[in-house]
């Protein structure tokens, strides 16, 4: 067959995951910021800025994973046995912040269980899904078709550094959304926060390029071989655009842009461990040729793909259109 | 207590507290929607706010609902890989596709509408609202349609060739999907499901009934569910026993231990009662009825039934657990057929909403339906045991190259969590369901003023001059 069904679905995956990293990303980032907010009333209005959306956000983490179980098995069979603690704890984080949303307006007394849930279970996810991300960089043991590393592999300083970065992202991402949906109060605790949070993540994202460009030096190689020369000299540029809008929607109040450049600065990121990870798929055992399922699986699902993706971009679009404006803080859900 | 297990154990019972726990909320939210649809119907057809008031009453219930459902089920889709990696290695390439599909086709929709229909009513005026709620209330079937065709195909296994890394890979779509146990198992369950909210919200509409026999709401849940028991319980038995058939077809094994029978008989009773003793290979202390086991399985009185020592040791299932959890199943089945029956005759009599009895055994039957999905999963699933895959994959060789004690610290840890979390859903479900239906506002509803509801005109026009802060 002369079409890279492979390579398609790679790029389809790569396309859900980073879907969710900025979509839920938000969300959690609401989550992380959730304990920090002044007063119940901004964290009630917080949480009712996200409400309508949080679930079709997470949509994307299913799909990533169900996806990678029908177009990647072997990856999802060799990943999930060895990030065992990290996912469960992603997945536990994921319950105590999903059901706070309904939970929380539920009861007087326990509500403090369900603001704990709500923040706790946002900075775990995020916290476990950046240190997932880290041992992915670091590589995965496989042999004969299973995962044949130790069951703390996962833990280490890199990995550590990671989760802490996605952790500043998140909440720099939730900080511009509620810059961009609130007003008054809430907006400028929000533009405090993406000051704070997104120095942070600047120094952080260094960290990480500097400490994988040591760790890792198979990875310099790739960013400066061709093509991906072209992305690595480009790469400064585009991220101080994105600086700049970033900056200057925050000084001027430009609602929006903060949080799109914010978006940027993530998909700068993305591709560039994108670009570090290609032709493998878990690092540096398996390229995506190997992971992937027959042709008459990825074909038989991209089918649907094709159809399906773009009218789920068109009605979650339309939700976020109904939604759209600054959240009014009368028309409470709670 | 984790030394006593073995690993594969642990995985065993993890993935079976997990799903149980899981399949209680869909049970209910497939169900749920249909009937949140229906009652938006009925309030734009006919006018009637009592529609509307008992909507929203049951709106709110379905927000619970459906949170706990999605962040279980989350659990459900990563679980596969965590705990059962060589399983989806293995299948992944056939039944992937297929979680693939309810991912793109399911999920996605249910959870893109669900935001309008629980938010957007005033946003979006009340038709486009009914499209949003027809949305998630088709995204909940789909949901089924595709995992129970997942779930037959592990019952089912056709349309399938093997590639030299040992996998499963496809060679007809159309037979995996349709496979020979799908369409059985898929009406069996979305009934079970409509059955499941039907006694729910009869049960509810009966409590409030018992105190105010005048509550509107109250009324219409109860005068719905009832003729869904009327109606709908007859029909599952019909396909209950068209299922049975078709698993008697293909797992007469899973049957043989459904039923207690060791010995391969013509004219095989039917126990009532018994203790099957799978190691003395006998079923003790059985009340049976002559015949009626043949009659019922092969519709003839001297039917021929293999017993489960037909097949070899390592391929039965247990009997001592299916047994009961399928008399469970069945006995439910048939006090929904009962219930159902006697309110057409109090409805008859037009003593439908003041027959005390009548009231409080359908209070009582509130959980039957959870009770019955239950016993019923336990009893196909365990019957499929020893295989992941019937005949092609044994559990044994499914699971993850993980430690025990990994696994049951998850387990521990899942066990503890899940009590709190979905524990703490059921306290806040019931305390809503206490409320009166006719009692003002429920708390996530509007305000009176745009609940007074003209639908159509009225709200199409304070959107339209773009005032979204009038309410």
């Amino acid at each position: 067959m002369s079409i890279d069904l492979p390579l398609i679905w790679a790029g389809l995956i790569a396309f859900a995951v980073l879907a969710y990293v900025v979509l839920d990303g938000f969300d959690l980032g609401i989550g992380i910021l959730f304990p920090f907010l002044d007063s119940k009333a901004d964290r009630d209005l917080a949480m009712n800025s996200v409400a309508p959306v949080w679930d079709g956000n997470e949509t994307w983490l299913v799909l990533g994973g169900g996806g990678l179980m029908a177009v990647f098995p072997l990856a999802y069979a060799t990943l999930l046995p060895a990030l065992y603690a990290p996912i469960i704890a992603m997945l536990l984080g994921l319950i105590f912040r999903g059901v706070s949303f309904e939970f929380r307006g539920k009861t007087e007394r326990g509500r403090w269980l369900w603001d704990v849930g709500f923040a706790g279970g946002s900075m775990v996810a995020a916290l476990a899904q950046g240190i997932t991300l880290g041992a992915l960089v670091q590589g995965i043991e496989v042999d004969n078709r299973a995962y044949a590393g130790g069951w703390w592999d996962w833990l280490t300083p890199f990995t550590l550094l990671t989760g802490l970065s996605v952790l500043v992202g998140y909440a720099l991402l939730g900080a511009t959304w509620l810059f961009m949906k609130t007003e008054n109060g809430l907006a400028r605790q929000a533009r405090a926060a993406a000051w704070l949070t997104g120095g942070a993540l600047l120094v952080l994202m260094g960290a990480v390029t500097l400490s994988s460009a040591f760790l890792f030096p198979h990875y310099v190689e790739r960013w400066f071989s061709w093509p991906a020369l072209l992305f690595t000299l480009f790469m400064p540029v585009l991220l101080l655009a994105c600086i700049a809008v970033f900056v200057r929607g925050l000084v001027r109040g430009h609602d929006s842009h903060p949080f799109l450049a914010t978006i940027g600065l993530f998909v700068l990121g993305f591709l560039g461990i994108a670009i570090s990870f290609y032709p493998w798929m878990v690092p540096p055992h398996v390229t995506i040729e190997q992971a992937a399922a027959p042709d008459s699986s990825l074909a038989f699902l991209l089918v649907g793909a094709l159809i399906l993706i773009p009218l789920i971009l068109a009605y979650t679009g339309y939700a976020y259109w109904v939604f759209r404006g600054k959240v009014d803080p009368d028309e409470g859900y709670h | 207590m984790i030394d006593l297990f073995s690993a594969i154990e642990l995985a065993r019972f993890q993935f079976a507290f997990t799903v149980s726990a899981h399949i209680i909320f869909p049970a209910f939210s497939i169900g749920l929607a249909s009937y949140l649809a229906v009652l938006e119907a009925l309030w734009l057809w006919k006018k009637d706010d009592a529609y509307f008031q008992v909507f929203e009453y049951w709106k709110t219930i379905f927000a619970i609902v459906f949170g706990m459902g999605v962040v279980s089920g989350i659990v459900m889709s990563y679980q596969f890989g965590t705990n059962w990696s060589v399983f989806s290695d293995k299948t992944g390439p056939i039944l992937g596709p297929l979680m693939g599909y309810e991912v793109l086709s399911a999920f996605f929709l249910e959870a893109g509408f669900l935001g309008v229909m629980l938010f957007g009513l005033n946003r979006v005026g009340p038709r486009l609202h009914f499209f949003a709620t027809l949305m998630v209330a088709a995204g909940t079937l789909m949901s089924a349609f595709w995992i129970l065709s997942v779930n037959s195909w592990m019952h089912t296994p056709v349309g399938y060739g093997v590639n030299e890394a040992g996998q499963f890979v496809p060679r007809d779509w159309w037979a995996i999907i349709f496979n020979p146990s799908f369409p059985y198992r898929l009406v069996h369950m979305v009934l079970a499901a409509y059955l499941t909210t039907a006694f729910v919200v009869g049960g509810v509409g009966a409590w409030h009934l018992l105190r105010d026999t005048r509550d509107r709401g109250a009324r219409i849940m109860f005068s719905m569910a009832m003729w869904m028991a009327l109606l709908v319980a007859p029909l599952q038995i019909v396909a209950g026993d068209l299922h049975g058939l078709n698993t008697l077809e293909h797992q007469p094994a899973k049957v043989a231990a459904m039923e207690g029978h060791y010995e391969t008989r013509e004219g095989a009773p039917l126990y009532l009662f018994g203790l099957p003793d799978d190691e003395a290979e006998k079923t003790r202390y059985g009340v049976k009825i002559p015949k009626l086991g043949s009659m019922i399985l092969t519709h003839e009185w001297d039917g021929k039934i293999k017993g489960l020592k037909a097949f070899p040791e390592d391929e039965r299932p247990p009997s001592a657990l299916i047994f009961w959890t399928f008399r469970i199943m069945v006995a439910i089945g048939l006090a929904m057929v009962a219930l159902g029956l006697w309110s057409a005759w109090s409805r008859w009599r037009g003593r439908l909403y003041d027959s005390p009895w009548l009231l409080r055994a359908a209070a009582l039957m509130t959980p039957s339906g959870f009770a019955a999905v239950l016993a019923g999963w336990i009893t196909t699933e365990v019957g499929r045991q020893p295989w992941t895959v019937y005949g092609l994959l044994r559990t044994s060789e499914s699971a993850s190259p993980l430690d025990a004690p990994a696994v049951g610290i998850s387990l521990l840890v899942f066990i503890g969590v899940y009590f709190l979390v979905f524990g703490s859903g059921t306290f806040y479900i019931l305390r809503l369901m206490l409320k009166p239906p006719q009692a003002g506002r429920t708390e996530i509803g509007w305000p009176t003023r745009t609940a007074g509801i003209t639908p159509g005109p009225a709200v199409g026009r304070r959107e339209s001059e773009g005032d979204r802060h009038e309410h």
